[in-house]
């Protein structure tokens, strides 16, 4: 198999080896793929009378982001918008405390087998369900408001967070741990003063990524009833007040670009 | 002071590391292993202080057997036992005293070391060592801002704060250039005779082992195949260690190094000099 392409090598032909040998089956592959994407495409069924109907919808949406109204429903959107910040501080606040010991317990190279397997469970559970499943569940457990929301986002950093830190973990570099377990260091003091400077600059990283994020949460989840900025976006679009939405949906914006350029800031220095 | 008897390791791949090892190292001897990549010397010395738990045999530490010694004894054993690194080791994003104070981790409780509030004692005999190694100008810089040579002696003061009794190193000068290695060695040579330290030392670098140790092993896959003098240690012997080869450049090479380690004699504080690296 190799001798014909030493002699092709010798003579200048050269081509990078394929990723599927036989040519065959590539072939069928890529085919077989066009051919499923196709017949997909072709069973989403449009209505189009409905998109055109739609459309002019669409604009009057758009079009109430050249006139957003921030004053007539000033102080829903002052509450809403504190209920949001607080839920999301709080939730991450909470919710990273809780994630660095599942994280610990979920790295493979410092945990022993139980509780490595109880932790990636954890984090398993609470990644499967999107925070829209989770949100509902905890709007029939605890009511309406804030609360529910807050419980919610606090559960799903802990999923977000444990694994990237516990994936963090498993990636060190274990010479500086073996040579601090070296001097006799307790397995605390090893975690203090070998695992921890490694990872803490992503896990600080992580951790406003995940704020940002909480926030942009807290405004979806609020649409099922969870509290925050969401509850009131959803009012104003159920009452067609466009003009209220989109001031809503700007102010929105600003702060995620505002987290968006603290954490970046905060990360460059951590580093 | 160390004595294994029948070390075996096998890895859980299948691969057998060591096979059948006795060793025998007497107080304050500095001794060298030799032999190829993969021969199991990294092995031998992390199972003596059990960063590599052995599949069978004993390694007894002044009287200790350190085989199958509780979490909290193996502790206290570690402490007596420090251990240099190739490529340093250092915890890159702590600075330089940090890394060195990390060296009392085995005698100091949990919270004095998270609040890294060590025992005056203890930060005086630290800011001693770095000034001993040179390095007393670096203290508040993290690790990872040093080059190799610094790094490694930040190393050494780590490794000598743990007040030990037996010094394990591996590969300590891999990384590093002739000069710098030689320094290295010789700083490592200094503070073996100045502390009466026992010392085993993984080293690839033939020239180098025959200057600075006293008694010299030779591992091949898993077993020792020499064991003694330096002046022993000829091309037939190496040929035995490592396979076959003209080593007729190393033996010369050890005249080249042997005027190199006279001024060392009688002035050591060149050594310390650190002003050339970086």
């Amino acid at each position: 198999m190799s001798a014909p392409r030493e002699r092709l090598a010798e003579q200048g032909e050269w081509r990078r080896l394929p990723f599927i040998g036989d040519a065959r089956l590539r072939w069928l592959l890529a085919l077989g793929v066009l051919l499923y994407l196709v017949l997909a495409l072709a069973s989403i069924s449009v209505n189009w009378a409905r998109v055109a109907e739609g459309m002019s919808r669409g604009l009057n949406f758009l079009a109430a982001f050249a006139q957003p109204d921030f004053v007539s429903r000033r102080s829903d959107i002052v509450n809403g918008l504190l209920e949001s910040l607080t839920m999301t501080l709080t939730s991450t606040v909470i919710g990273v405390a809780l994630a660095i010991p599942v994280g610990l317990g979920a790295a493979r190279n410092i945990s022993p087998l139980p509780i490595y397997l109880v932790c990636r469970g954890i984090i398993t559970v609470s990644r499967t369900f999107q925070e829209i499943i989770i949100a509902i569940l905890f709007v029939v457990m605890f009511g309406f408001g804030p609360l529910a929301g807050m419980i919610t986002l606090a559960f799903a950093t802990i999923g977000f967070m444990a694994k990237l830190l516990a994936e963090d973990i498993e990636d060190l570099d274990w010479r500086q741990v073996e040579a601090v377990r070296a001097t006799g260091a307790s397995w605390w003091q090893t975690i203090n003063h070998a695992v921890q400077p490694q990872v803490m600059p992503r896990l600080i990283g992580l951790s406003m990524y995940r704020l940002d994020i909480n926030f942009r949460e807290s405004a979806v989840i609020g649409i099922v009833g969870a509290g925050g900025i969401g509850a009131t976006l959803n009012t104003s679009i159920s009452r067609y007040e466009y003009d209220t939405s989109a001031a809503i949906l700007l102010i929105i914006i600003a702060i995620v670009l505002l987290c968006e350029y603290c954490s970046s800031h905060v990360r460059r220095w951590t580093q | 002071m160390l004595t294994l008897r029948a070390v075996t390791k096998r890895y859980a791949t299948g691969d057998l590391a060591l096979n059948d090892i006795h060793l025998s190292l007497p107080r304050g001897q500095v001794m060298a292993l030799i032999g190829p990549s993969g021969a199991g010397k990294s092995t031998l010395i992390r199972c003596v202080n059990r960063l590599v738990e052995p599949s069978s045999g004993s390694i007894e530490l002044e009287g200790t057997d350190l085989t199958g010694l509780s979490v909290g004894r193996l502790r206290e054993v570690r402490r007596v036992m420090a251990m240099i690194f190739q490529e340093y080791a250092l915890v890159d994003r702590l600075t330089v005293m940090e890394n060195v104070l990390s060296g009392r981790l085995g005698y100091v409780g949990f919270w004095r070391s998270f609040l890294r509030r060590y025992p005056q004692a203890d930060v005086v005999e630290a800011f001693r060592l770095l000034e001993r190694v040179g390095l007393a100008h670096a203290l508040d810089k993290r690790a990872d801002a040093l080059s190799g040579g610094q790094r490694q002696r930040v190393g050494i003061a780590r490794a000598l704060l743990q007040d030990p009794r037996l010094l394990l190193v591996d590969e300590p000068t891999a990384s590093l250039d002739p000069k710098t290695s030689r320094q290295i060695m010789r700083l490592i040579r200094e503070l073996c005779a100045e502390r009466d330290l026992a010392a085993i030392i993984n080293i690839h670098d033939v020239a180098l082992a025959r200057q600075f140790a006293d008694r010299i092993v030779g591992l091949r896959a898993g077993e020792i195949v020499f064991d003694g003098t330096p002046a022993e240690l000829d091309a037939e012997i190496l040929t035995t260690i490592y396979g076959e080869e003209d080593w007729g450049s190393v033996e010369g090479d050890e005249e080249g190094t042997a005027d190199d380690s006279t001024p060392a004699n009688t002035t050591p504080a060149p050594l310390l000099a650190v002003g050339g690296e970086r």
